[in-house]
C-alpha cells in the first residue's frame, strides 16, 4: 500500500497507427509552436523531433509528444547515437531509443552518419568520419544493433561536412550506398546537406545525386544554412538550421521528387525559431511540390512510404 | 571488428576541439589542396557554442544576474574543463554550481552558486518522471497516535535546498524579464521544488521547513523529522508545515512505519 506513482501509460494515449505520411511535408516540432498547432487542430503534415529531448522520465516534454503524436505522424530523428564513430554504441541510450519507438511508434525512425561521443566526452556536434572499408565495417555493425533493437530499418542521414579526411578511400555516396546494402537500412536525403557540402569539398551537388541510391530514400530534409568563408577567402557553407530554404536547395530537390517521387519531407528550422505560420508556410511549399509530382504521376505509379 | 588503427580518426580529431592551444588534427584537409584550419574551426565553435548555449538554457537566472558576456565568458571556461558525459544535453552541468562557487570573477556574488543550484534542481524537476500527489485527505484520515511513525514517499519531482542567502527570492526575481527590486541577499533562505503535475513550482521553506522537508524526503518518520525541525527552529509549526508541503505536492503517499 505505499505507492500511487502512476507514470503516464503509453496505454492511456490512444495511438492513430494509420496516420499516412507518404507524400507529406512536415515541419520540425518546437515546443512554442504548440498553442497554435492544437488551436489549428489535425492537419495534414507530419512533426519530426529529436529524440534526445524526449528522453526524460516525465514532465511537459511527453505531454506535448503525445499531445502532436495523437492527431499527426510523428518522425522520430536521433542526434546522438555516434552510429559513426569508432566507439561501442552506448547501450543505455540505445535502450532509450527504443523505449520513445516503441512509446510513440513513430512513422519515420532517423539517425546520422556522423559521431559526436568519444570516450567520456559528448561534443553535441555532428562531427565527420573518414570513408574507408574499416569505418564501412564500423557503421555497418552499429546500424545492425540499432536495428536489430528498434526491430525496423532505420533512415541514415547524409551529412553536411566542412573536412575532409586524407585517408578516406572511398566517394560518400559509394560508402552510403554500401552501408544501406549492407545492413538494409532506408536513407534519409538532406538536401540543404547535399548542396552544402558540395560547395564546401568542391563536387558537383547534381553529380551526388546522380550517384545517391535515391530509391533507398524514404524522407528528405530541407534546411536554411549560412555562409562564411574558409582559409582561402571562398565560400564555406554552414548547415545552420536558422533561416529559410534557399532557391538552389528548392531547385535540388524538386529535381529529386521528379526522379524519387513524392517521399516524406520535412523542413528542419531548429535556431531562431520563426512563428508557426512562417514555418508551415515553408511546408506549404514542399508540399505542393510534392503534389504536383503526385497529379502528375499515374496513381499505380505512386511512391506509398 | 576491424584493427584499432585503422580506428583511429575519432582520437585524432577529438582533443582539439575544446583546446584552443592544439593545432587543426593532421588528418582532416580542405579538398584540392586547400587548408582545414578555419573548416575545423566550425567544428570547434559548433561544439563551444553549443554547449555554453545549453549551460545558458539551464541556467538563465545566473545569465541574467551575471550578464550575457559574463556568464559566456564563465561557461566556456567549464564548458572546456568539463564537458557533458551524457548525450542527453538537460543533464549537463551539474557540477556548474561548484564551478561558480570557484570561480574568481563570482566571488563577489556569494549567492549565485546556490541559485544555481535551484535552477538545475528546477530542471530536474521538470524532467521528473509523472505521479500523483499525496492527496490531503488521506493524511486527515490518520489516527493522531499513528501520526510520529508515518513514513512519507517523495515526489519524484520533489528537492528541497537551503541556502546560507536569500538565494530563492533572487532566483525569483531573475528567471523572467521583470525589474527586480532591491534584494536584502543577506538573508537564509530555504528552497522547496516540486512538480505535482506540469507546472514547476520553487517555495520559500518557513523557519525550520527545510531540516523537516529534508529529513521527511530522506525517508524518516514524521516524529523524528518534526523533532530535528523544532530543534532547528523554535518557530516552527509542524501542521503548517505538513499542510504546506503535502499542498506543494511533495509526496505521493506514506506507510505506517509502525515495527509492530
Amino acid at each position: 500500500m505505499s505507492t500511487v506513482i502512476q507514470p503516464t501509460r503509453p496505454a492511456a494515449m490512444p495511438l492513430r497507427f494509420s496516420l499516412p505520411v507518404g507524400g507529406v511535408a512536415g515541419t520540425s516540432f518546437k515546443p512554442a509552436h504548440l498553442p497554435d498547432i492544437l488551436e489549428a487542430g489535425p492537419r495534414r503534415g507530419f512533426f519530426e523531433v529529436h529524440a534526445e529531448n524526449y528522453m526524460g522520465d516525465g514532465g511537459p516534454p511527453h505531454r506535448a509528444l503525445e499531445a502532436i503524436r495523437r492527431d499527426h505522424p510523428l518522425s522520430l530523428h536521433g542526434v546522438c547515437m555516434s552510429i559513426g564513430g569508432p566507439r561501442a554504441l552506448d547501450k543505455a541510450h540505445l535502450a532509450r531509443f527504443r523505449g520513445l519507438v516503441a512509446r510513440y511508434q513513430p512513422a519515420l525512425v532517423s539517425e546520422h552518419l556522423a559521431w559526436s561521443t568519444h570516450e567520456t566526452s559528448f561534443f553535441n556536434d555532428l562531427l565527420p568520419l573518414p570513408y574507408t572499408e574499416a569505418t564501412l565495417a564500423c557503421v555497418c555493425d552499429h546500424i545492425d544493433q540499432v536495428q536489430e533493437a528498434i526491430r525496423r530499418p532505420l533512415l541514415l542521414e547524409n551529412p553536411s561536412t566542412y573536412v575532409a579526411f586524407r585517408d578516406s578511400s572511398m566517394r560518400e555516396t559509394e560508402f552510403i550506398r554500401a552501408v544501406a546494402e549492407r545492413t538494409g537500412c532506408g536513407l534519409l536525403l538532406d538536401v540543404n546537406n547535399v548542396f552544402v557540402s558540395a560547395t564546401n569539398q568542391g563536387f558537383s551537388a547534381l553529380e551526388y545525386l546522380a550517384e545517391f541510391p535515391l530509391s533507398r530514400v524514404e524522407e528528405i530534409h530541407l534546411a536554411g544554412h549560412a555562409e562564411q568563408a574558409d582559409d582561402e577567402g571562398d565560400l564555406l557553407l554552414i548547415d545552420s538550421h536558422d533561416g529559410p530554404v534557399a532557391d538552389a536547395v528548392w531547385k535540388l530537390y524538386e529535381i529529386v521528387i521528379r526522379r524519387r517521387g513524392a517521399v516524406p519531407t520535412l523542413i528542419e528550422w531548429d535556431s531562431k525559431i520563426p512563428d508557426w505560420p512562417i514555418l508551415q508556410a515553408e511546408a506549404s511549399a514542399a508540399q505542393a511540390i510534392l503534389d504536383r509530382q503526385q497529379s502528375a504521376v499515374p496513381a499505380g505509379d505512386r511512391h506509398a512510404a | 571488428m576491424p584493427p584499432e588503427a585503422d580506428l583511429s580518426f575519432a582520437a585524432s580529431f577529438a582533443p582539439a576541439l575544446l583546446d584552443p592551444a592544439r593545432s587543426t588534427p593532421e588528418v582532416v584537409t580542405g579538398p584540392n589542396g586547400k587548408a582545414a584550419g578555419r573548416r575545423y574551426d566550425v567544428y570547434r565553435n559548433n561544439v563551444t557554442v553549443s554547449l555554453i548555449d545549453a549551460l545558458a538554457a539551464i541556467y538563465p537566472a545566473v545569465q541574467r544576474i551575471t550578464g550575457t558576456d559574463f556568464f559566456r565568458a564563465m561557461a566556456r571556461f567549464h564548458v572546456r574543463s568539463n564537458p557533458p558525459t551524457s548525450p542527453l544535453l538537460f543533464e549537463y552541468g551539474r557540477d556548474f554550481p561548484e564551478f561558480i562557487a570557484r570561480y574568481e570573477h563570482a566571488q563577489a556574488m556569494p549567492w549565485l552558486p546556490d541559485v544555481a543550484r535551484i535552477e538545475r534542481a528546477w530542471l530536474d524537476a521538470y524532467h521528473a518522471a509523472d505521479a500523483s500527489p499525496l492527496s490531503p485527505a488521506r493524511l486527515s484520515a490518520v489516527t493522531p497516535d499513528r501520526l510520529a511513525d508515518l513514513v512519507f514517499t517523495p515526489h519524484p519531482a520533489a528537492y528541497c535546498l537551503r541556502s546560507d542567502y536569500a538565494a530563492v527570492t533572487i532566483f525569483a526575481a531573475n528567471r523572467d524579464d521583470a525589474p527586480v527590486m532591491r534584494i536584502d541577499a543577506s538573508t537564509p533562505e530555504h528552497a522547496l521544488i516540486t512538480r505535482p503535475e506540469f507546472e514547476v513550482t520553487v517555495r520559500r521553506l518557513p523557519p525550520g521547513g527545510a531540516v523537516f522537508a529534508s529529513s521527511l524526503i530522506s525517508g524518516r518518520p514524521l516524529g523524528e523529522a518534526a523533532a530535528s525541525a523544532l530543534e532547528a527552529s523554535s518557530q516552527f509549526d509542524i501542521a503548517a508545515n505538513i499542510a504546506g508541503l503535502i499542498e506543494a505536492g511533495a509526496f505521493t503517499s506514506f506507510a505506517s512505519g509502525d515495527p509492530t
